[in-house]
């Protein structure tokens, strides 16, 4: 029974991030492809938990979700300036033009609140099902040990994408050219 | 004595072929995006979106093998987009600066 509630709520969130996505790449304005990107984001998120990947959903919301969203939100913002007008801003924010990024993430919650309620426990207690859990000290345990050299190469390339991008976003550079 | 029944523990799966599929179909919304869109901007998300179908076979070979070596190679990705992420909007930046446009096909002043 079960496996029938886990492929039931496997098969509503990968509808919902292939919806997400489609609508992403089809959205007129950036800001609501980025509110359909960050539910895709989400759906991933739920899909990790729910093939036992507890570490990686948390990292997906926090780094996707969290800071590379923001980044791109306010690259977004910085694009827009002074072409903001109140009508613009009342046309943006209009409470219809979320309905569908309203209606996908309520039905993420939905299926969240239901993983986590006594209800889906009771489920797994009495058949004994489990499914296969890697967590967070596992990966850890890998990544300091035979991975070490991952971390820096990891570390190298963050370093160079800040160079990178601390060059690239520099403003006399137009004067020069 | 009674002898102790060995605990049957039932493996949940999600069916490989359903996550399979759902990769694949995430990666090609990433391929049409790229293809179909000139904004510099939806370029990039659609390649955020084919990123994260990747990260999603990653961690579901690594469920399904019982390995963490799958997730590793998530974190990998995971810090691959936030690079990509960082410096593709820097050029972002820069070229609304010099061409106050988005738009790809404007970048042809090496034709010229």
């Amino acid at each position: 029974m079960s496996q029938v509630v886990i492929e039931t709520l496997f098969y509503i969130t990968a509808g919902i991030a292939l919806i997400g996505a489609l609508l992403t790449v089809t959205r007129y304005n950036a800001v609501h492809a980025l509110l359909y990107l960050v539910i895709t984001m989400m759906a991933i998120s739920l899909i990790f938990f729910l093939l036992g990947a507890s570490f990686a959903a948390a990292l997906q919301i926090i780094v996707y979700a969290g800071a590379i969203m923001v980044l791109f939100v306010f690259v977004t913002m910085m694009l827009h300036q002074g072409e903001i007008t109140i009508k613009q801003e009342s046309m943006l924010f209009r409470p219809g033009r979320s309905i569908g990024v309203t209606f996908l993430s309520v039905i993420l919650f939905a299926e969240t609140l239901y993983l986590l309620s006594p209800l889906a426990d009771a489920t797994f207690t009495t058949t004994g099902a489990q499914i296969n859990h890697i967590g967070a000290k596992e990966i850890g345990l890998q990544l300091f040990g035979p991975y070490l050299i991952l971390v820096e190469v990891s570390a190298l390339l963050l370093l160079t994408a800040l160079i990178g991008a601390f060059h690239l976003g520099r403003r006399h550079q137009e004067q020069s050219l | 004595m009674i002898l102790e029944q060995p605990m049957i523990i039932e493996q949940i799966m999600i069916p490989e072929q359903a996550m399979l599929f759902f990769s694949l179909a995430l990666f090609s919304i990433g391929v049409f995006g790229v293809l179909v869109r000139r904004n510099l901007l939806f370029i990039l998300i659609s390649i955020e979106i084919m990123l994260n179908a990747v990260a999603v076979l990653f961690v579901a070979a690594s469920s399904y093998h019982n390995n963490s070596d799958g997730q590793i190679m998530y974190l990998l990705v995971l810090t691959l987009a936030a690079s990509e992420a960082a410096v593709g909007l820097g050029l972002v930046i820069q070229m609304y600066r010099r061409m106050h446009t988005l738009d790809v096909d404007q970048l042809s002043s090496m034709k010229e």
